[in-house]
């Protein structure tokens, strides 16, 4: 989706301001927030792509002014209700509906370690053509889906060249989407900066994305 | 530049509780009465990644590097395995790539869509990683965003700039600084700053 969330190239959004001595958390609710989307996470009622794109559907607006963490809370609370985890009603009061019967959360902290040190991988050890060659020059379809893409609006059109084969990785575009994994071909692309931005930018720089098999075509 | 200038941070917990810590405090409340997760999972993640995972990961990584020529070799081969041999590894760092700096090449790690980033080398990201303001230019005007983090670079010096668009994390190997030949790794692993390995910084003789 064209969503405010898609930011590369925008002028206009204020200095970077960093902060010097950050703490990881800067409120305990911070931190309360991050471990609650990874446990609930881990009952699998949703996948890591549909997270991301529950948190671009905020409203632009609302994305822009929320703190990081505060999206976060927002995309938690949206994915449980879809997936009939917790109703709005159980949120706002903080208590469960009359009748529910317990439950046995899925991680543990005897499994945390274990999980976070297995992470999920993206590859998938399936066959998938590759399409595009290592040095082939290919340009960036120009799609505009109302859904979860990982194609930002900066390289549609633009032509860049094949730098890397990373393997067949999970589709985002339908796994965000309850449509499946359909894992396909995953490419490093170099796009000249000028390719993007025109002849006023440095000759010699680039910007490099990971684009997925589908976002590629023959110039 | 202090917290308060930074539009951000609005809750810093001194204060009163927030409508945002209330919310949260409720919403834990609700999913530990209902058995959808458990509270001690929740603490073990936090310090995790409060105390355990974060940058001296990959400073480690980076001084490896530095003084085991096979093994930046390695890591330049195949990050996700190099990196696994000092014990790194998981949650956002499945599939690991490390960019090297040298006097003619700058790498510079970005997310425009979202907050991807190395979490097993370097931890959580810092705000500004995570800002509309970072998101938006680093692609279009990575050196004015350098010179933001007072990082003036040659106009020869060609920046790579890396946007994390897939399930891939990239790791900047910075260049070793003049003047560290006598440092063992320990001391190297000392020098090697968060935003060095991000590509904002260089690693100078202090941290």
């Amino acid at each position: 989706m064209n969503g405010v969330h898609d930011m590369g190239g925008q002028h206009g959004l204020g200095p970077i301001a960093p902060e010097a001595g950050e703490p990881v958390f800067h409120a305990p609710w911070e931190a309360r927030v991050l471990a609650l989307t990874l446990t609930v996470g881990a009952w699998g009622r949703w996948t890591l792509d549909a997270s991301r794109h529950q948190r671009e559907l905020i409203p632009g607006p609302d994305y822009l002014r929320m703190s990081y963490y505060e999206k976060w809370l927002t995309g938690l609370v949206e994915l449980m209700v879809k997936a009939g985890l917790a109703t709005r009603a159980e949120i706002s009061s903080g208590n469960p509906a009359a009748g529910t019967v317990r439950a046995s959360p899925p991680l543990t902290a005897a499994r945390v370690a274990q999980v976070l040190a297995a992470g999920g991988p993206a590859s998938r050890d399936v066959a998938a053509p590759r399409r595009f060659a290592i040095g082939e020059t290919v340009r960036a379809r120009n799609i505009n889906p109302v859904g979860h893409t990982r194609l930002p609006r900066y390289a549609r059109g633009r032509r860049g060249v094949v730098e890397r084969d990373h393997g067949v990785h999970v589709f985002p575009d339908t796994n965000a989407h309850g449509l499946g994994e359909q894992p396909r071909r995953l490419y490093g692309v170099r796009f000249s900066a000028r390719s993007l931005w025109g002849e006023a930018a440095a000759g010699r720089d680039s910007v490099h994305l990971d684009l997925w098999d589908d976002y590629l075509e023959r110039p | 530049m202090s917290d308060h200038d930074h539009p951000h941070h609005r809750d810093h917990g001194q204060e009163p509780p927030s409508d945002l810590a209330l919310r949260v405090k409720a919403l834990e409340s609700l999913l530990v009465d209902k058995g959808l997760v458990d509270p001690a999972a929740l603490d073990a993640i936090v310090e995790t990644y409060e105390h355990r995972v974060g940058p001296r990961n990959g400073a480690k990584v980076v001084a490896r590097a530095w003084t085991d020529p096979a093994y930046r070799a390695r890591l330049l081969e195949d990050a996700t395995a190099a990196i696994a041999e000092l014990g790194f590894g998981g949650r956002q760092g499945e599939h690991m790539i490390a960019v090297e700096n040298t006097p003619d090449v700058h790498n510079l790690v970005v997310c425009t869509l979202c907050s991807c980033y190395p979490w097993p080398v370097l931890g959580l990201p810092p705000v500004w990683y995570k800002s509309s303001s970072y998101r938006s230019r680093a692609v279009i005007d990575p050196r004015g965003v350098l010179a933001e983090f007072d990082l003036v670079l040659d106009e020869k010096v060609e920046i790579r700039v890396w946007d994390s668009t897939a399930e891939v994390r990239y790791l900047v190997l910075p260049e070793r600084p003049a003047g560290t030949e006598g440092l063992d790794e320990a001391a190297l692993v000392a020098l090697v700053s968060r935003d060095a390995m991000i590509g904002v910084a260089r690693v100078g003789l202090e941290a």
